[in-house]
């Protein structure tokens, strides 16, 4: 995504054509056979072409950055080689032998380990149990030697350098826990070559690094690996060489000290990106949103706000980052009227909404854009029309009374796909008919086209392409610069960087910081997202030990596992 | 213990109490909970072996009522074709009524298959399915008994007779005399809940079932076919459905009814949930409705002595019908409290209705 | 107008094949049933025999024709309890129930206000019948809403405690002394006035009425958005404003209402409430809702087939000695078939586009428990 190009620091000129590179910087090969060779795989879906003639090719002991965006069929490729899908064309090697991969056991028997985005882990079983299933120690022909698979697991868990408890269950683990179990599930199969699916999307800084440390550790080891990512800079960081794809095909190879983030970011879209969003200057007036010592409990019970205090301004866009699982699910449905807050209060304009329902914050100026569309913000199986009065059905003048007005609702349809470019053959078509980013430009058009003094945002880019983020960082921009005061709430660190004027830090239900934009570094937020603390001996020493017993309630459980 | 009585209520109802002890310690109700618990305990063994894999099953009471129309006419074919012979020492047992539940088995197992190619293959919503079914067993069963016009009868099981050695020893022998004086069928259920259980969380086979109901995904990703476990999962709960209907028909009873089920498949659900989907817990609750079956039973043919016993007595006079129809309808109302009560707070297996599409497939 | 048949076309593919191989079947039964009624000896030209006695009886003449349409009428009703609850991702089983209940309060007032000008009779008897079969919806509804209960469960569970109380109240408290089976007092001017035929009672036209009714209300009113879009998304109905328990409360007691208005039109018809009284038209509800696709055009093409079958089914009888249970045998198949729907589409290359009701696809979704 866009604002994920490149890191603060980097102040590279963008625009430059660095296409000459691209014949040059194919090294000698090394010795002995390849460990994996892809050649000419291609894949058609019906309307589109997935993979078309790809070559890829991986060293043993190498670490291999796939780059590409949203959509660019960088998983399909993953998936023809764990064998969940089968190519039309091409050829797979392994260790120089071609071969054919008929299913996710033949690829773990091959030595293929994946990893991917959303873990494959059953929340209600343990580490342990995660870990063996379908590879299990065994006392007898039919019952499980629980006694030896938990030394076993322990034995895997020191050689990679980390403490982990067997017996643990996994929907009681913190993300970055949950992916270590996930790399020693492919460990303990022992693969040699691991697959990691954007392995750092749902990470801090500071766990990004840790696993950058375990992911090097297993390359001197001679494990090669494949590292899937949008993130040029961790691409850079990490990558012993980039494989770029875009709309299914190879559009350039690279060795990361003979490139850098602009040369990068043009092979991945295909044209010049503007890498930082011109936002220009805030001119917030007076608070129009103002929260006070805010509690709210989760869907179990246990206290996941833990008294929030904020006030947002109107022409400012507050941004909220924080690991997933710090409250911030449960904050943002508080403020959206889905769920009832324990204690404290919301104002907006004045007006005390503290347990409001949407209906009655729509009526006080709030618009709400939901984290997931697919879940909240759409019914996919109707008609982009009536989406796009799902929040206004039974307003004037969509409805009479109790009479729907087709006509109405038809003619503002017509004119939202024009005015935001929604890419449909026509407002009667399902919305599960459309991109995801055509959908998301829906609800952004549903939800902006309204009389509004706040705006919520939650992951408004997530998972999208990057003309989709541009169109979007734009209208929030024009949003603000109109006098909304905006909340954003994000996953992407570098999102919250890049758009909001201040940003909070959420840690276990808490605001833990209240910094401005300008000044905010990077690697402070980071620490802040994953300790609560700027201190930065305290903070390590806490990322590396088991999460504790606190942790574990404030982590919400299992985010990534669902 | 004079105060206690003067409160209104206490003296009836501590009355009743020692009449509902009395009935325990001096007649067949323990033994007869078993054995009404017997069918709904095995279709909620059914729903174990479905749900942990992540497939709805509201089909048991149609699955129990195919098996109890096939296990008895196979039964009494049996009989026509071999003779009929002399019924062993243990259980009154004789080759036809064995040929009997073997058949009622393999009913149970075809119906599961069924329902498991619709679930899995079709992908039909897993709840129509099981309506489907329940259906569709209604009325076949219905018009087969209609035109075969079955008179005779393959007889049945009888309850076990501990020899007297058994029945000398301490402790043993009383739960022997008390509990276990039940048909061979409603036997097995102790065993077949236990071994269930422990099967489940200790065996691989369970460890992968677990998985598959809860995160089918996961599952798949290290190499354990979905489909293939969901698939001889469903089938082999048919067979607990099949032991459910051929307790009907050739344990319990002796002759086939139309419906003769009567929501005993449904109510079996209702256990399964009370025991939060665990082999035992699901028995635990369905012994919870034989008791309350049970005591119905004693209810009216023993009825109690003293206030509680004149008051029943008085209602049944003033309206027999009523009175019987309170006491039928005890085992609906339960389940309907504890779906009531315990739903919202057990959670089941989360896969369970969701059929499994394979990742790159479509 | 020609892409317009197609669409039509496509809808009803399913559902006619479905008819087609279930009587295919059917007549597999037919025949083999001839070995039983005819000594041993198979007679391969039975179920032609019992097919055509089936159709005369529905259709070959006046008298015919009247008893599929007073058959098919309490069908409508049941069929359209069942789907108007799938339009909200609800599966209400609890027809029988609901007709039950909404039957015995119509014979009930009905025969209490029977002296009465029959205008206000009918009138009032239908009413309490309608208000009695929405209350009977509304338990499951508030079980469902407020604690999980999953309503396939709960409401089967009600069908027969409503079973078992109204026999006993029949029995015991309101049988009249008389007849030599237990049945309530005659319903006197609230007997559905007849105007075609022998017994072609009113309840027909209330029947054809009330389809565009709830067309009119599920695609052009707000509250009929609100429980599409309840069944098709939850969540999406959560953030839109919508109250997903409120919206279960309101549906189930809208299927209840039909479910009742059905029953009251069996017993109202009859004249009294009889002990035994059958609930094949409650669960005859959930082939018409699934052979109608949950629209209300459908369900009433669906109930005047199934009314015709079970009109035809004693000439059947008479003329083939095929015993009338095959209806029933039938009906479950034709469910079998519908369920089977991807494997007859992908059989006979059939499209699905814009021909798949998704919501009936989606009640297993809140099996799983938890409140909404």
């Amino acid at each position: 995504m866009a604002a994920s190009f490149r890191t603060p620091r980097d102040g590279a000129d963008p625009g430059v054509d660095r296409g000459l590179h691209e014949r040059t910087t194919m090294t000698a090969p090394a010795p002995g056979p390849l460990r994996l060779e892809m050649l000419g795989i291609t894949k058609r879906y019906p309307g589109v072409v997935a993979n078309d003639a790809i070559d890829l090719d991986v060293r043993p002991g190498e670490i291999h950055a796939l780059l590409g965006e949203n959509g660019a069929g960088k998983s399909t490729l993953m998936n023809i080689l764990y064998g969940l899908a089968t190519p039309d064309d091409g050829e797979i090697r392994l260790d120089g032998e071609a071969v054919r991969i008929d299913g996710p056991s033949d690829a773990i028997r091959r030595g293929i380990g994946m990893v991917h985005q959303h873990f494959k882990l059953v929340p209600v079983l343990s580490v342990a149990e995660n870990i063996l299933l379908g590879e299990e120690t065994m006392a007898n022909a039919v019952f499980l030697d629980r006694d030896e698979a938990r030394r076993q697991i322990k034995d895997l868990g020191h050689r990679f350098g980390f403490e982990i408890d067997p017996d643990i269950r996994i929907e009681n683990l913190s993300v970055g826990w949950q992916q270590r179990v996930e790399i020693l599930k492919a460990l303990y199969r022992k693969a040699n070559l691991l697959v990691l699916d954007e392995p750092t999307a749902v990470l801090t800084p500071q766990e990004t690094k840790e696993i950058f440390a375990v992911l090097r550790r297993l390359r001197d080891e001679g494990t090669s690996i494949i590292f899937i990512s949008h993130k040029l800079y961790e691409v850079l960081e990490i990558a012993d060489r980039i494989t770029v794809i875009r709309r299914g095909k190879v559009v350039g190879s690279r060795v990361p000290r003979e490139t850098d983030e602009d040369d990068l970011a043009e092979l991945m879209v295909g044209r010049n990106v503007q890498l930082i969003v011109d936002r220009g200057e805030s001119h917030p007036d007076g608070v129009v949103f103002s929260i006070t010592d805010l509690h709210a409990l989760d869907d179990r019970g246990h206290e996941a706000v833990r008294g929030v205090s904020v006030d947002v301004r109107g022409g400012e866009i507050l941004g909220i980052a924080g690991v997933a699982g710090n409250g911030q699910e449960e904050l943002v449905e508080s403020l959206a009227g889905l769920r009832r807050p324990s204690s404290g209060t919301v104002h907006l304009g004045g007006q005390d909404v503290t347990g409001r329902g949407p209906r009655a914050l729509q009526a006080a100026g709030m618009s709400f854009v939901p984290g997931d569309r697919q879940r909240f913000g759409l019914v996919l199986s109707f008609p982009i029309e009536d989406n796009l009065v799902l929040t206004q059905y039974d307003e004037p003048p969509y409805a009479r009374w109790i009479l729907r007005d087709d006509e109405a609702v038809r003619s503002w349809a017509e004119r939202a796909i024009k005015d935001y470019d929604i890419r449909t053959p026509s407002a009667s078509a399902a919305a599960s008919s459309l991109s995801g980013g055509n959908q998301q430009k829906a609800v952004v058009a549903r939800e902006f086209s309204r009389d509004l003094t706040v705006l919520l945002l939650d992951q408004p880019t997530r998972g999208l392409d990057v003309g989709s983020i541009e169109f979007i960082h734009r209208q929030v921009i024009a949003k603000r610069d109109a006098g909304a005061a905006i909340v954003l709430v994000s996953a992407e660190l570098d999102e919250v960087m890049e758009l909001s004027d201040r940003i909070a830090v959420m840690y276990r239900g808490e605001f833990v910081a209240l910094v401005d934009a300008p000044t905010a570094e990077r690697d402070q937020i980071g620490l802040l997202m994953a300790t609560g603390r700027r201190d930065a001996t305290l903070a390590a020493a806490a990322a590396t030990t088991m999460a504790s017993p606190d942790e574990i309630a404030a982590s919400g459980g299992g985010a990534g596992a669902g | 213990m004079e105060a206690i009585y003067a409160v209104p209520f206490v003296g009836p109802v501590l009355e009743f109490l020692g009449y509902l002890v009395g009935i325990f310690a001096t007649t067949s109700t323990p033994a007869i909970t078993l054995s009404l618990a017997a069918p709904i305990a095995l279709g909620a063994l059914c729903g174990v072996m479905n749900e942990r894999s992540g497939i709805v099953n509201i089909g048991i009471e149609g699955m129990m009522l195919t098996s109890a129309f096939v296990g008895f006419i196979v039964g009494i074919w049996a009989q026509q074709t071999f003779g009929v012979s002399a019924p062993s020492p243990i259980f009154g047992a004789t080759p036809a009524l064995l040929i009997g539940v073997v058949a009622a088995v393999l009913a149970g197992m075809a119906v599961s298959a069924l329902h498991a190619w619709l679930s899995i293959t079709v992908r039909a919503d897993q709840i129509i399915s099981g309506t489907v079914i329940n259906i569709t067993a209604l009325g076949l069963t219905g018009y087969l008994n209609r035109l075969l016009k079955p008179t005779e009868s393959a007889g049945s099981f009888q309850p076990f007779v501990p020899p007297q050695a058994l029945v000398d020893l301490p402790i043993v022998g009383w739960l022997f005399r008390m509990f276990l004086q039940v048909g061979p069928i409603s036997m097995s259920v102790v065993v077949l809940a236990i071994v269930l259980q422990v099967l489940l969380f200790r065996s691989r086979w369970g460890l992968r079932t677990r998985a598959v109901g809860e995160q089918p995904e996961a599952a798949d990703t290290v190499g354990i076919d979905v489909i293939a476990l969901r698939y001889r999962n469903v089938i082999i709960g048919g067979i607990f459905a099949g032991l459910a209907g051929a307790w009907l028909t050739l344990d319990f009873g002796s002759s086939f009814q139309n419906g003769m089920t009567a929501g005993r498949g449904f109510i079996a659900l209702a256990a399964l949930i009370f025991g939060r989907w665990t082999p035992l817990g699901a028995f635990a609750g369905a012994l919870l409705f034989g008791l309350s079956d049970a005591i119905g039973i004693a209810i009216r043919s023993n009825p109690p002595t003293g206030a509680v016993g004149d008051f029943l007595i008085g209602i049944q006079q003033a309206a027999p019908s009523l009175y019987n129809n309170v006491f039928g309808a005890l085992p609906y109302l339960l389940t309907l409290i504890i779906l009531a009560g315990v739903v919202g707070r057990s959670i089941a297996p989360a896969a369970v209705g969701k059929p499994y599409v394979k990742e790159g497939s479509s | 107008m020609r892409r317009l048949l197609s669409t039509w076309a496509a809808i009803a593919a399913v559902p006619v094949l479905s008819i087609v191989l279930a009587l295919g079947v059917g007549a597999i039964l037919i025949l083999v049933s001839s070995l039983a009624t005819g000594g041993g000896k198979l007679d391969p030209g039975l179920p032609i025999t019992a097919y055509a006695a089936l159709i005369s009886g529905a259709f070959g003449s006046e008298k015919g024709i009247v008893s599929t349409l007073v058959a098919a009428t309490p069908l409508v009703f049941t069929g359209l309890a069942v789907g108007v609850g799938f339009k909200a991702g609800l599966f209400n089983i609890g027809g029988a129930g609901q007709v039950l209940v909404g039957g015995f309060a119509a014979a009930l007032v009905g025969a209490a206000v029977g002296g009465q000008p029959a205008p206000v009779a009918v009138a009032i008897a239908l009413l309490a019948g309608a208000v009695a079969g929405a209350a009977y919806g509304f338990i499951p509804g508030v079980l469902k809403a407020f604690t999980g209960a999953h309503e396939v469960v709960s409401t089967i569970m009600l069908n027969s405690l409503a079973s078992f109380a109204i026999v006993g109240l029949v029995n015991d408290i309101f049988k009249i002394e008389g007849p030599t089976f237990a049945r309530t007092a005659d319903v006197g001017n609230a007997l559905l006035p007849v105007f075609i035929g022998r017994n072609g009672h009113i309840g027909i036209l209330l029947a054809l009425a009330v389809v565009p009714i709830v067309y009119f209300l599920l695609w052009r009113t707000t509250l009929g958005f609100e429980i599409r879009t309840v069944g098709a998304n939850p969540s999406a109905a959560r953030y839109a404003g919508m109250s997903p328990r409120r919206l279960i409360v309101i549906t189930m007691s809208l299927c209840g209402l039909f479910a009742g208005l059905g029953g009251s039109m069996e017993i109202l018809s009859l004249g009294y409430y009889p002990a035994v009284f059958g609930t094949a038209i409650g669960f005859a509800g959930i082939t018409v809702a699934l052979l109608g696709r949950a629209h209300p055009v459908g369900i009433l093409l669906g109930a005047i087939l199934l009314g015709a079958m079970r009109a035809g089914a004693p000439s059947m009888q008479i003329e083939a000695k095929v015993p009338v249970e095959l209806i029933d045998v039938i009906q479950g198949l034709i469910l079998l078939f519908l369920a089977a729907e991807v494997m007859i589409r992908r059989s006979l290359r059939v499209r699905a586009k814009g021909a798949t009701p998704e919501e009936i696809h989606t009640v297993s979704r809140s099996y799983g428990g938890g409140t909404v």
